[in-house]
């Protein structure tokens, strides 16, 4: 099989899983994961296949795999659809193909898979637990999820999304798939659809992505009227490029190619929940724990950044657009640190880890940095995965120490938790290496290697501004992420149901242990060529290989010790003060950073929902359907149609009743009537009186006749 | 087989005509009988259809299939019929529509033989108006396809279905009488009906008309087809006659409504007005783009204040011609240009589209309308436990109206978005207001009737228990799906069609 081909089969599986789960396996449970599982794992398989096959072509990026076929007739030319496999799509498709079969797996377990169906489980709400009876005991144990077949159908259309999205060779297909991973995080954050929290959740998240998805539309056909092709090989040439940069259009005095990359850029705000519309994803912590891993690692709001990093060299074109890009990222990361500081739900900590880890790599196109982009973007899904299927780990646990003992408890608050490294040991340590990522602990773990390039290159480009609003916000990650941790593992449990949680089935703990092994090791193949001691051991195969996708190969970023021991500082640092600070904290109340101001998310919902949410309510319901539809526009109808019936009321009160009915009418009538009345006397019915007047007739018309004849 | 194909485009206008006849002598209490035997009559013209598709040649110039009878000798008028790319997708979805409204309204019980005679009379009309090459002809069939619809409102309507019929009937007499008038200064400036000939006479006419010159006389004409054709499309502000009549039409009533109906006015914009009038149709381009994108904008805003599900796809309606009217507006402004043309092919593309999606939506509202006897979303919720199946197809259709990619309507607005935005930058950038807000729509609707806590009283052991939907009601649906789906994924099957309908028309 060509290489090209393959290519076009790898997002197929998940997508025939979709429709094989919905349309025919719904019923059987283990039949639909299976199905789903070998969908993604034939997937997987293929875009292994592929990612060696990559490697071993010298040059990727002068000569990459394409291929295209006609789509749509446009006037008197096609549109073409096609796939492309250059060095950046390679190692995208790696890690996305990896973390979407783990994620599979682990939803086996996670939807307690093999359990007895519950009570009163009903589909739409989480499983509440099944009563079983053992050895003369009654007691509850997890239920399996009701609509598990479901779960594995909308799972494989999703990762149908993302596969078609790195593959695509054209902005039009990774549209597409961008949108089908925008319908499939709706349903699967509205999973749980009769909660309304999920409910609302689901529809807050594909509202606000679709709000950064209209202006990315405009952006799109902006490009592809001025270019002709929306095919990422014949926009990225030094022509076409020139063209762009030096057309100027009338906003902001941007050249045509700085504002269809600001249009592109506003569609990954949305998706990649970046300041201002990042309210949707930490609520799309109501889906259950896989989708959020799925979401906020391996797929949707990667598929943002992967956007800009695609687009990288029209992107880059206009000063004004790229400043507003590394401006949005080093703010969002900062900002949403600090959120996550004074979050206790679990999950909600991670979310805002996400919003500030994705600012990075945002902020990272910014200032130029293409491959620290992508480096951060894979190494971040690896830990983000495995934090995320680690804390749905967690929970489970703990649900299942809840059901056990019969607390109703919120089994996602830390407050809840503690002591849960000997409970679960498993999930601690991948958890530790998963933090310890994500704070980016010195050396051994691939989040060090990815931020500290990052750093590196800002420094290195003098965006100073950037560089320093990063470091904070990377101590406030190592921070908080120690205080998950010790909140969570340390210490001594909190509540009944952590001191009876229990380790997770091997089908969620392998899929821990392996994104656990890339988590720490994938940094290595970006280890830079000058760093000390180590620098060179091992090729940074990474940014050759990656670089190579740009036409001009981009060159490492000098190296300084500043950036070093400033990541260094801030990493070992937060994640010190994090364990010092509440090593002993034994409730909510102790915690003195639940400040209300971040509580409440520095109140932006609120403040969105008086500004944009009850306005448009306002408009529809009153303004356009009440006021101007039925107010306005029918009142000019209804005046007319009235118009209409009183001039016909009019004339048929007076000139139809008075002057046609009474008059003429009428007239005629009474006239008719009162000849008849006067001439009735003659009418007697006595024949010798009819003989009578026949006799007169007869003799005056004879006069008459004798008369005539005379005076003829 | 040689009558068949010399035949075919007035075996297919006819042959419901013919069947509502003979349906007029099948006994009138045998329900079954009269419901088959319609279904039977209408799907013969879609199997014509199909075939008619199949041996049409997209690539050919001109009329296909051309048809002339003797009608009218003293005027000029003749019974004159022809397809080329434009027409034949509007006659797909006319006799592909028509069977399934008919299966759609095999509930019904009240009077079923003239109620199955009037679609197949509403289906003659449509497919006349498609087929017309004699312009008085076209306003025949025009109006055969205003009468039943009229009745069908008035007679199998809900509620409000008096008011609703007689604002449908008189706003589009309205505007049938200055197309009528119209049609007549043409037949009398050109002494023909026919618009072949017409079209080839055009420029040279010169001279004056009962005192008028010529010039007076043709822009008179185009604002009497505007003003026609803009009421029946409907363009904004003309278009508060639609809520009414979808909603309170009978289910079938509405799938043809808007599937078909609607497309009457944008057809009558591709055929007369941007042919005849390409000067004045630049001149007011921009007009009709800004109320193009009134209609999307506002079309969706309404859609959004609704608290009935009905009224709500009704407004949807308003949103989604505005796209059509948008893309036919780019074209008016740079006919010949390949933005233009794209944007044509859109338009074509998305009444075709709408046709699909409208029909489903309103046939889903019906088939939850006849078993809860609401339409108010208040009352519904969290219904989707009851109803997997029913929930299933109503999120795809939903999704379909909501121009998600993948499925067709997006490869439509996609490409009237595209053709427009270089033409008429600031009304596409302000439309994406309106697309936006089909998500807020829709989404609500879902959000009303499936998900959320469920509302008990439909899961009561009574009467009100909510059923599931039935074979039937899933077969009405399939066509419709699967067609959504497949113009989602590979759109060139039709749209090369359109696409070389439109290289030689505009």
């Amino acid at each position: 099989m060509t290489t090209e081909f393959l290519i076009w089969l790898i997002p197929l599986p998940p997508v025939l899983a979709f429709f094989l789960i919905v349309l025919f396996t719904n019923k059987n449970k283990a039949l639909s994961h299976t199905v789903g599982v070998g969908a993604a794992a034939l997937s997987w398989l293929g875009a292994m296949i592929v990612f060696v096959r990559a490697l071993g072509v010298n040059e990727l990026g002068r000569e990459p795999f394409v291929s295209s076929i006609n789509w749509l007739p446009t006037a008197d030319t096609w549109f073409k659809i096609g796939v492309l496999i250059d060095p950046l799509s390679a190692v995208v498709l790696f890690f996305v193909a990896w973390t979407i079969l783990m994620i599979f797996i682990y939803s086996i377990g996670y939807h307690n898979f093999g359990q007895p169906a519950g009570d009163h489980d009903r589909p739409g709400l989480p499983p509440h637990g099944a009563t079983v009876e053992e050895h003369g005991h009654k007691h509850v144990v997890p239920s399996i999820e009701p609509m598990y077949s479901r779960f594995f159908a909308f799972l494989g259309l999703f990762a149908f999304g993302m596969y078609m999205l790195v593959v695509s060779d054209n902005l039009l297909t990774l549209f597409v798939g961008w949108e089908i991973m925008g319908l499939c995080s709706y349903l699967l954050i509205g999973f749980w659809y009769a909660k309304p929290s999920a409910r609302d959740a689901a529809v807050k998240a594909f509202m606000t992505t679709r709000i950064g998805d209209m202006f990315m539309l405009l952006g799109i056909v902006f490009l592809y009227s001025a270019t002709g092709t929306l095919s990422f090989r014949e926009i990225f040439t030094e022509n076409t490029l020139r063209v762009l940069a030096t057309t100027t259009t009338p906003l902001f005095g941007l050249s045509a190619a700085g504002l269809i990359g600001l249009l592109l850029f506003i569609g990954t705000v949305g998706k990649s929940a970046q300041f201002p519309l990042h309210v949707w994803l930490p609520d799309a912590m109501e889906g259950p724990t896989p989708v959020s891993a799925m979401i906020h690692a391996a797929t949707m709001v990667s598929a943002g950044v992967y956007m800009i990093i695609r687009i990288f060299p029209l992107l880059s074109l206009d000063p004004k657009t790229v400043t507003v890009v590394a401006s949005v990222g080093a703010f969002t990361a900062l900002f949403a640190s600090v959120i996550a500081l004074a979050q206790n739900d679990m999950k909600r900590v991670m979310a805002y880890s996400t919003i500030a880890q994705l600012g990075y790599m945002v902020a990272a196109v910014g200032i130029g940095a293409y491959v620290a982009a992508v480096f951060h973007l894979i190494t971040h899904a690896f830990f983000k995965a495995l934090l995320f299927l680690g804390a749905g780990s967690v929970i489970h646990g703990m649900e299942h120490g809840a059901l056990h003992t019969g607390d109703h408890l919120d089994a996602q608050d830390m407050f809840n938790m503690g002591g849960l490294r000997k409970k679960m040991p498993i999930t601690f340590w991948t958890n530790v290496i998963g933090g310890f990522s994500l704070a980016g602990f010195p050396l051994l773990t691939a989040g060090f290697w990815s931020k500290d390039a990052i750093f590196a290159e800002a420094f290195a480009n003098g965006q100073i501004a950037v560089f320093v609003t990063l470091a904070a916000a990377a101590f406030l990650t190592a921070f908080y992420t120690m205080r998950q941790i010790t909140l969570a593992f340390l210490g001594k449990p909190r509540s009944k149901a952590a001191e009876h949680a229990q380790e997770t089935p091997w089908t969620m703990t392998v899929p821990l242990i392996v994104l656990a092994v890339f988590a720490a090791s994938y940094g290595w193949v970006g280890i830079p060529k000058d760093f000390p001691v180590l620098g060179g051991i091992l090729p940074n195969w990474l940014f050759e290989f990656v670089g190579g996708t740009l036409s001009v190969a981009p060159r490492e970023a000098a190296f300084n010790y500043i950036p070093l021991l400033t990541s260094l500082a801030v990493s070992i640092g937060g994640l010190f003060f994090g364990w010092l600070v509440y090593r002993n904290v034994e409730s909510a109340a102790e915690d003195k950073l639940q400040i209300p101001l971040l509580k409440k998310k520095f109140y932006v919902d609120e403040f969105y929902g008086v500004v944009f949410a009850k306005p448009m309510t306002w408009f529809s319901e009153t303004f356009v359907s009440l006021w101007m539809d039925k107010g306005v526009i029918d009142g000019v109808l209804h005046t007319f149609g009235r118009l209409a019936s009183n001039t016909g009321s009019t004339i048929r009160n007076y000139f139809d009743k008075p002057v046609i009915n009474e008059f003429f009418g009428d007239g005629t009538a009474h006239v008719t009537q009162w000849t008849a009345k006067k001439l009735r006397p003659i009418q007697s019915g006595r024949i010798q009186q009819y003989m009578l007047v026949s006799l007169v007739v007869i003799l005056a018309l004879a006069g008459l006749l004798l008369y005539l004849l005379r005076l003829a | 087989m040689d009558f068949l194909t010399s035949h075919l485009l007035s075996l297919i206008l006819f042959l419901p005509a013919v069947s509502a006849l003979v349906l007029f002598f099948l006994p009138k209490d045998e329900a079954k009988l009269l419901r088959w035997f319609t279904l039977g009559a209408s799907l013969i013209p879609f199997a014509l259809t199909v075939f008619l598709w199949t041996q049409f040649k997209p690539d050919a110039a001109g009329f296909q299939f051309e048809e002339k009878y003797v009608w009218y000798q003293a005027i000029n008028s003749s019974l004159h019929l022809g397809v080329d790319g434009l027409s034949l997708t509007m006659v797909l979805l006319t006799t592909l529509l028509t069977p399934l409204a008919i299966l759609a309204s095999f509930n019904v019980t009240d009077r079923i033989k003239p109620y199955m005679m009037l679609f197949l009379f509403l289906e003659t009309g449509m497919l006349g108006v498609f087929m017309a090459m004699d312009l008085l002809i076209f306003f025949v069939f025009w109006e055969i396809g205003l009468v039943p619809m009229y009745f069908i409102i008035n007679q199998w309507g809900s509620a409000n279905k008096e008011y609703a019929s007689m604002k449908f009937m008189m706003y589009t007499m309205g505007g049938s009488l200055g197309l009528l008038l119209g049609i007549q200064l043409l037949g009398a400036l050109f002494g023909t009906f026919d618009l072949a000939a017409i079209t080839a006479k055009w420029a040279v006419a010169e001279g004056f008309l009962l005192g008028f010159p010529i010039a007076t006389i043709k822009t008179v004409v185009f604002w009497a087809f505007v003003v026609a054709f803009a009421i029946k499309v409907p363009i904004w502000p003309f278009h508060t006659w639609l809520p009414d009549a979808h909603t309170e039409a009978p289910t079938a009533g509405s799938m043809l409504l808007a599937g078909v109906l609607l497309k009457l006015g944008a057809y009558g914009f591709l055929r007369l007005v941007l042919p005849l009038y390409p000067v004045e149709s630049y001149n007011y381009a921009g007009a009709l783009a800004l109320l193009a994108t009134a209609a999307i904008v506002f079309g969706a805003f309404g859609s959004y204040g609704q608290k009935d599900f009905k009224r709500l796809v009704a407004y949807s309606s308003v949103s989604h011609m505005g796209i059509v009217v948008l893309g036919i507006a780019a074209a008016a402004f740079a006919a010949g240009k390949s933005d233009a043309r794209i944007a044509m092919n859109g338009a074509i593309l998305q009444m075709f589209n709408h046709g699909l999606s409208a029909a489903g939506m309103f046939f889903l509202v019906g088939v939850i309308y006849e078993r809860t006897h609401t339409r108010n979303l208040d009352e519904f919720g969290g219904l989707f436990p009851l109803v997997p199946i029913y929930g299933g197809i109503l999120i795809f259709t939903s999704l379909a109206s909501l121009g998600l990619p993948g499925l067709n309507g997006f490869v439509s607005e996609f490409l009237v978005v595209r053709g427009a935005f270089p033409l008429l930058t600031v009304y596409t950038a302000i439309s994406m207001l309106g697309v936006l807000c089909t998500g807020a729509y829709i989404l609500k609707g879902i959000r009303k009737v499936l998900h959320g806590p469920l509302n008990e009283h439909w899961d009561s052991h009574g009467e009100h228990k909510l059923t599931e939907i039935n074979t039937r009601e899933i077969l009405v649906m399939a066509p419709l799906m699967s067609l959504i789906l497949i113009i989602g994924i590979w759109p060139a099957w039709i749209l090369d069609v359109i696409n070389k309908a439109v290289m030689r028309l505009f």
